[in-house]
């Protein structure tokens, strides 16, 4: 398979990275090198064999129900952008 | 100074022979003469240095020492750390400071260890060369036209050189065993969930593991005292009782198996590189190690599935940084749309971009079960061939790189050439498993060779133990960069 630069945009698309044309092109040629490399993965045989997600088998722990955290939200806030009355703010996106 | 072990830096302070202010401002003052050349670390700050060193010399005056207190030890910039910058490497944290610490800065606090600093990496522990990074490449220091490796190429830089007694990093896919190798010290990465990922900056959360990096392999294993153990806040944290992995560091080497898995050293492995490991394997055997053949038959597809499993990972994870909460902001944007699309293409760098699209692309509709699927499905059969191996042999040793360090800019327009380097560290991160690198020679260069051992589950002091019988009769590791001053 190849990607052609129409799909390195939509991807990009997908991932919300700003792409122009220059740069799709030179993205495509290097991202078509490295499937070039995933490829040969698609020749093994894994029928019959369980996808392993972990090395551990973990499991969600339980808890208390019971409050652990304190309130820091001016401590967090005070590395965002852009903050005002305890709201992050961003463009807006209702009229 | 420079050439002491951590236990015996330990010794001089609790012998009050040194305060660990007046330790402190050693290490302050060779990061000063040599960081310049080196660029080991993005932020130094000698006026907090030396109060969280006065701070180690109250509990010593108090009473209340543990066994590292008062030493001092480099952080990774990957992990959040109160009050200081943390920024992974990459602009889209440049001016990020952490609101709090990460589980092992929380433990290396509590063992009274101050830090010198924040060490250089690869951009969101993402290469193989420490070129990656937004703040510069990290220089070799034993000979600074080279790599130092990556991704935690800072903190195996500014130990090789001496700036600091030891150094924290990850390991995702050879993170801190590669860069170990490259610059001559020792490093180890833990089984997958013996150190706490919390307020560690996440890349591919199913194989990131932190892990010590330190001369020698005795100073590793105080480090991992340290850094071990179960933290509710991470998810993947396990639950299970301490260990002290000093427990078996003497222990003849009498009747140890050693596996050694003919497909690290097949083509692809520089000669002078190969040597070396077999003369380390001869070393062995005179403690009284056997040697046993093993194969590992999939660990050729392990470059192809890390390729799949690690950026779907990070696509995801990455996909936290929206110049929203945190962070780079694009100065201009015509909506909100328009704001992520601007802030992630101009925050992150090439590499991170190239490992974003690619994981987006094996997650999206209609490629799932072709690539991270059949990706996953192989990652079975890798951790399946470790386990039939360990039945025959107590550790693998292989080398840890297929080659000593690169010159600078020489792999960096190739990302599939840069990806080899991690050949032969890349299955142990996909079982899981614990993997070392140590120093085991030079090449006609005077570049470090590194060995690798990986072990099976929980083996670490077992490895340990084969490490430091290796490292008292031979002085690889004892040897340090000359000239740099």
């Amino acid at each position: 398979m190849s990607l052609s630069q129409d799909d390195v945009k939509r991807i990009a698309r997908l991932a919300r990275i700003e792409i122009d044309d220059a740069q799709a092109q030179a993205t495509q040629g290097q991202l078509n090198t490295i499937f070039d490399l995933i490829a040969t993965m698609q020749a093994v045989n894994t029928d019959n064999v369980s996808p392993m997600a972990h090395a551990q088998e973990v499991y969600q722990r339980l808890r208390d129900d019971v409050v652990t955290e304190t309130d820091r939200h001016a401590a967090f806030q005070a590395v965002a952008p852009a903050v005002e009355n305890g709201l992050y703010l961003v463009p807006k996106v209702i009229e | 100074m420079s050439e002491s072990s951590l236990s015996a830096l330990a010794a001089q302070l609790a012998a009050k022979q040194i305060s660990s202010r007046e330790l402190a401002q050693h290490y302050l003052d060779r990061i000063a003469a040599l960081n310049p050349a080196i660029n080991a670390f993005i932020t130094v700050d000698a006026d907090r240095t030396l109060a969280e060193a006065a701070a180690a010399d109250a509990l010593r005056a108090a009473g209340n020492a543990g066994p590292l207190t008062g030493v001092p030890i480099a952080h990774k910039d990957i992990f959040c750390t109160d009050g200081w910058l943390t920024t992974c490497g990459s602009k889209m944290l440049h001016n990020f400071v952490a609101p709090y610490d990460a589980h092992v800065i929380q433990r290396f606090k509590a063992a009274g260890m101050p830090s010198l600093g924040k060490t250089n990496m690869d951009e969101f522990a993402m290469g193989s060369s420490n070129e990656t990074s937004y703040f510069g490449a990290v220089k070799n220091p034993w000979n600074t036209a080279y790599v130092p490796g990556g991704s935690s190429g800072g903190a195996a830089a500014c130990v090789a050189a001496r700036m600091a007694p030891a150094a924290t990093g990850t390991d995702t896919g050879g993170s801190i065993r590669q860069p170990a190798a490259l610059c001559g010290i020792t490093g180890l990465k833990p089984t997958y969930g013996l150190v706490s990922r919390f307020g560690m900056v996440a890349f591919a959360s199913s194989l990131d593991q932190a892990g010590p990096m330190a001369p020698s392999a005795e100073d590793c294993t105080l480090l991992l005292n340290v850094m071990t153990g179960f933290d509710p806040n991470d998810s993947t944290s396990l639950e299970r009782e301490k260990e002290d992995y000093t427990r078996d560091l003497e222990k003849p080497l009498s009747g140890l198996r050693v596996g050694l898995p003919r497909e690290f050293f097949a083509e692809g492995l520089n000669n002078e590189v190969a040597a070396a490991v077999e003369a380390a394997v001869t070393d062995l055997q005179k403690l009284g190690a056997t040697t046993v053949e093993i194969s590992l038959a999939n660990s050729q597809l392990a470059i192809p599935v890390y390729y799949v499993l690690a950026p779907a990972e990070a696509s995801s994870n990455l996909s936290r940084f929206d110049g929203v909460r945190y962070g780079y902001r694009a100065p201009e944007y015509t909506n909100l749309d328009d704001m992520y699309c601007k802030t992630r293409a101009q925050g992150f760098g090439a590499e991170v971009k190239r490992r974003i699209l690619i994981g987006a692309y094996v997650l999206s509709h209609g490629y799932y079960d072709a690539y991270y699927l059949q990706a996953q499905k192989i990652r079975r059969l890798i951790a399946n061939d470790f386990g039939e191996a360990f039945k025959t042999c107590d550790v693998i040793l292989g080398p840890t790189a297929p080659g000593t360090a690169f010159k600078l800019g020489e792999k960096s327009g190739d990302p599939v050439e840069m990806y080899l380097n991690d050949l032969y560290t890349i299955p142990a991160n996909l079982a899981g498993l614990p993997g070392m690198s140590l120093p085991c020679g030079f090449d006609s260069k005077g570049l470090p060779i590194g060995l690798q051992l990986v072990g099976n589950y929980f083996s670490e002091a077992k490895m340990l133990n084969v490490a430091h019988q290796y490292q008292r009769a031979t002085d690889w590791h004892a040897r340090a960069p000359e000239g740099l001053e």
